[in-house]
């Protein structure tokens, strides 16, 4: 497989500012992302990390409009692919985009294929519509693709249906299936959490592997802080809707600054160590329909102090890396 | 596919075997005696014991029973006690009437009943699905008399666009089909409301599924999405509750009958019924537990064919 | 399902799903207030009824609507509307009955299967199998006409033919609530299963039951005022809508009403009980509720 030369264009690939997403719960609407700045630069693996309910799967989402109509709505915010903001596309423009130039693996591989349609089919499916290839054309470049994601017997199995396959083996499908048009982007929302721990490990090194020959950017949705230390440029940790602390993986791991990330890393197993010293974090997310008035973390913050509970901290640059935390960001100010 | 057919016939007998056993049974508990029930006051001793002996009422339950199954498989299923035919001539003699009502109603049903519900579904909590929504619910409210009756009243009474009597001879096309259309409408409009309802529901599942999701994000147009991707998915649970509804639909179908004064196995229930003539009661109800078994069968081997999942 | 059979505290009928059923769905309203006022209609028929449902007129046989019989008189001059009063009497008292049988012995026979297993569960849910292989009229009209035509008779008859789903209902959740921790602890501690299964299965059950309940009575006055039109059901001269419609329909070119005012009492009671129990079933369905 030949390198794709970088793209032309310079700065980030995809660019998301000041995103606000929001649910509905009968008459009112209640942001599920608040206020979000992202941006994932070329050939980068980001992951956004954070505990179910932060609003990772909402943002993913909401880059490829795919919320649930009626139920969900982008209240605010712009989503720029190549300088090109995705909210203001019409539907069918929105469609070239999909499966195109934006590539989705979903959570959960027993499900996300249709039952009733052969393997190769779905593949195929996404080469028709956007390369316009013939049946025949588009079923060699599927089998190729199937080939690539390492699906064994590729040509046999490409005529069965879904339920002929195992988990692991359907998630290569979803990723031969995300990848059929070389996208620019490849958004992953907890590609390997439905998995085998051994399936785990193989589906993300083929994740990894790809995104570097096709020279994609990849943007990684998990709240497995394993997964991230394996394949992740820089990580994003999403609580409640906004970011609130980002850095290099390096420096993340190596020196939390967020209490949030802080309890996350307590609360990773990890293989040197006994998994009786993991520290579950107290306390919950806390609901859409009922934000604190302040920082989003202070109900479960061991550090919080007054200004905490009542004014929303700011996403400042430190170094490498962004916080939001007034206690962290005022002890580097006073140090 | 063969060894599946099998399978299911071979699967499908213990159900008719029991159902046989139901209509045995039920034919059996009669109050009181069943040739002086048949007979009347007036019948001399000797009447009532020539008929007890020719149904062989005075012999032991068990041998009536293995009589009744051994008839029933070589497809004798009684002579009817009042024209002393047999059960199958009396049935076959007026099936083919019952047959195309019960045909042209499923048509009529899937005909408007898939459009409407798809409809419904992809336009969900719109004016569309409101409209379908309430008016299947009516439709389903209908007991086919009623419906039959209303129908009757307004195009056959009224506006004279029908005859009053819903059938014609068998060797009449044009008039046959003509006479067919209000039992067919009576009958296929209460199909309708309820494949309606069944394909939107069904509908409303897949679209909401995970992999309409997955098919989005390649791209697929929201026709595509509907048509190729919703459709095929929908259609399972359809057939087999379309299925399921086909012993109903036989059950309307009586009424429908006796409405639009059409012969059919409605009519020949209601003179079995009312001359007491149990033997060919028994025999139609064995008729219709067949039908049903019969359908059953063949739904299993529809869905086999459009669900990939179902192994031959 | 699971989530919400995993506590016995979650057990009988959520109260807010009652309420939801009425707020989030006017059709609910519709079908509540015209089933109150079929039940009113046949309770105080005595009160309200204008004339004797029995007392025939030859001077009036047939007459069209007027100030006198505001929906007319039939072929014995007998006040239509009166007998369309005393007739819901007769559709709702065989309809609840049938379906307070019906669920009764159902629903017993459903958490016996369900609860005991093995073979008691298999011959239960057989003879309920071959009951559900039966259309449901020809069932009901085999029992009626083997019986014989009388109240009793019909009640038995619909019960039979609305008992099996009721069964089938009532088994499913209670495979999975006698593997919870409450049910075995109460098997530890030998509580008879009868106890078990009336105080720890039946109010997980309860909601359900009802929600269905309520559907197959439309069934079950379906059903009856369909029996009747046949002639099986409660013998002349008893009002009864299906038998009103019989008699309509053999005068129905010399007065269409007589056939008109009770198909569109049957048709109303139907519809008013599918509106109420569709919306119960939209507010009690958790896989409904969430989307």
């Amino acid at each position: 497989m030949t390198q794709v030369p970088p793209s032309p264009s310079h700065g980030p690939v995809l660019a998301i500012r000041g995103l606000r997403t929001e649910f509905r719960s009968g008459r009112n609407w209640y942001p599920a992302v608040r206020g979000l700045d992202l941006t994932l630069n070329r050939n980068e693996t980001l992951a956004v990390v954070g505990e179910s309910g932060s609003g990772k799967s909402v943002t993913a989402l909401s880059i490829l409009r795919l919320l649930p109509e009626g139920g969900a709505r982008i209240a605010a915010g712009n989503i720029e692919l190549d300088g090109k903001d995705l909210l203001t596309l019409s539907e069918r423009d929105m469609d070239r985009v999909r499966g195109d130039r934006i590539g989705m693996v979903f959570q959960e591989p027993m499900t996300a294929l249709n039952p009733t349609m052969r393997i190769g089919d779905q593949v195929e499916e996404a080469l028709r519509i956007h390369r316009g290839l013939d049946r025949a054309a588009a079923r060699r470049e599927a089998l190729a693709l199937l080939e690539e994601v390492k699906l064994p017997s590729a040509a046999q199995r490409m005529h069965e249906y879904p339920h002929q396959f195992s988990g692991g083996m359907r998630q290569r499908v979803v990723i031969a299936m995300a990848l059929a048009c070389r996208p620019q982007v490849l958004l992953a929302d907890e590609p390997t959490t439905a998995l085998d721990v051994t399936i785990q490990a193989q589906v993300l090194s083929l994740l990894d592997e790809l995104k570097r020959t096709y020279g994609m950017s990849m943007m990684i949705i998990t709240h497995n802080l394993g997964v991230v230390a394996l394949i992740a440029d820089r990580v994003a940790v999403m609580y409640a809707g906004q970011v609130v602390e980002e850095a290099p993986v390096r420096s993340l791991f190596a020196m939390p600054r967020h209490p949030y990330t802080e309890a996350l890393l307590r609360a990773t197993p990890r293989v040197d160590e006994d998994a009786g010293t993991l520290a579950p974090i107290p306390g919950q997310v806390p609901s859409i329909r009922a934000m604190p008035p302040g920082c989003a973390y202070a109900p479960r913050c061991p550090l919080r102090r007054p200004p905490c509970e009542t004014e929303v901290p700011p996403l400042q640059a430190d170094g490498d890396r962004l916080l939001r935390c007034w206690v962290r960001n005022n002890e580097r100010i006073a140090a | 596919m063969i060894r599946f057919v099998i399978r299911r016939v071979l699967l499908a007998l213990p159900t008719l075997l029991a159902m046989l056993t139901v209509v045995f049974l039920l034919a059996r508990v009669v109050p009181g005696d069943p040739a002086q029930v048949v007979l009347g006051d007036q019948a001399t001793p000797e009447a009532l014991a020539a008929l007890r002996d020719r149904l062989g009422l005075d012999r032991p339950l068990s041998a009536q029973y293995i009589d009744f199954l051994g008839g029933v498989l070589q497809g004798d299923f009684g002579t009817s006690l009042t024209t002393g035919r047999s059960v199958v001539t009396e049935v076959a003699a007026v099936l083919p009437y019952t047959i195309d009502l019960t045909l042209s109603a499923l048509f009529v049903g899937v005909l408007f009943g898939m459009p409407l519900g798809i409809l419904a579904a992809v336009r969900r909590n719109a004016w569309p699905d409101y409209a379908t929504r309430v008016l299947s619910l009516v439709g389903l409210s209908f007991p086919a008399f009623v419906s039959g009756i209303l129908m009757l009243l307004a195009f056959a009474i009224q506006l004279q666009w029908f005859p009053v009597i819903g059938a014609a001879a068998l060797d009449d096309p044009a008039g046959r089909i003509h006479a067919l259309v209000l039992p067919a409408l009576n009958l296929g409009l209460i199909m309708t409301a309820y494949v309606t309802r069944v394909t939107r529901s069904s509908m409303l599942g897949v679209l909401n599924a995970d992999f309409m999701r997955t098919a989005r994000a390649k791209g697929v147009s929201r026709r595509a999405l509907v048509w190729r991707h919703a459709l095929p998915n929908a259609l399972i649970p359809v057939v087999t509750v379309v299925g399921l509804y086909l012993g109903t639909l036989i059950g309307n179908s009586v009424l429908t009958e006796i409405v639009f004064s059409r012969p059919g196995l409605g009519k020949l229930i209601l003179n079995a019924i009312s001359m007491r003539d149990y033997t060919l009661l028994q025999g139609i109800m064995v008729i219709f537990a067949a039908c049903v078994i019969v359908a059953n069968t063949l739904t299993d081997l529809v869905y086999g064919l459009i669900d990939p999942r179902v192994k031959y | 399902m699971t989530a919400q059979l995993e506590a016995p505290s979650s057990a009988g009928p959520r109260p807010s799903a009652l309420a939801q059923a009425f707020r989030s769905n006017q059709t609910t309203w519709i079908g509540a207030i015209l089933l109150a006022a079929v039940v009113l209609a046949a309770v105080l028929a005595p009160l309200l009824a204008p004339h004797d449902p029995l007392q025939q007129d030859i001077l009036v046989r047939l007459e069209a609507p007027s100030a006198e019989h505001l929906l007319g008189t039939d072929a014995y001059g007998r006040d239509v509307l009166s007998r369309l009063m005393y007739g819901a009497r007769i559709s709702l008292l065989v309809g609840f009955a049938s379906v307070i049988a019906a669920v009764t012995l159902g629903g017993a026979l459903g958490i016996i299967a369900g609860y005991m297993g093995g073979v008691i569960d298999q011959l239960i849910m057989g003879v309920m199998d071959v009951l559900l292989s039966f259309p449901t009229l020809l069932l009901g009209l085999m029992v009626v006409a083997v019986l014989g035509a009388s109240l009793e008779n019909l009640i038995v008859a619909i019960a039979v033919t609305e008992m099996a789903p009721f069964a089938r209902i009532a088994r499913a959740p209670t495979l999975v609530l006698r593997e919870q921790g409450f049910v075995e602890a109460g098997r530890a501690l030998g509580f008879h299963p009868v106890r078990i299964m009336a105080v720890h299965i039946l109010p997980n059950l309860v909601a359900e039951l009802a929600v269905m309940a309520s559907l197959w009575l439309a069934t079950a006055i379906r059903t009856e005022a369909s029996l009747s039109f046949i002639g099986l059901g409660v013998k002349p001269p008893t009002a009864t809508w299906g038998g009103m419609i019989r008699e309509g329909f053999e005068n129905i070119l010399d007065a269409p009403w007589l056939a008109l005012f009770p198909s569109l009492a049957v048709l109303i009671t139907v519809l008013a009980l599918n509106l109420l129990g569709d919306g119960l079933r939209d507010a009690i369905d958790p896989k409904l509720r969430r989307e």
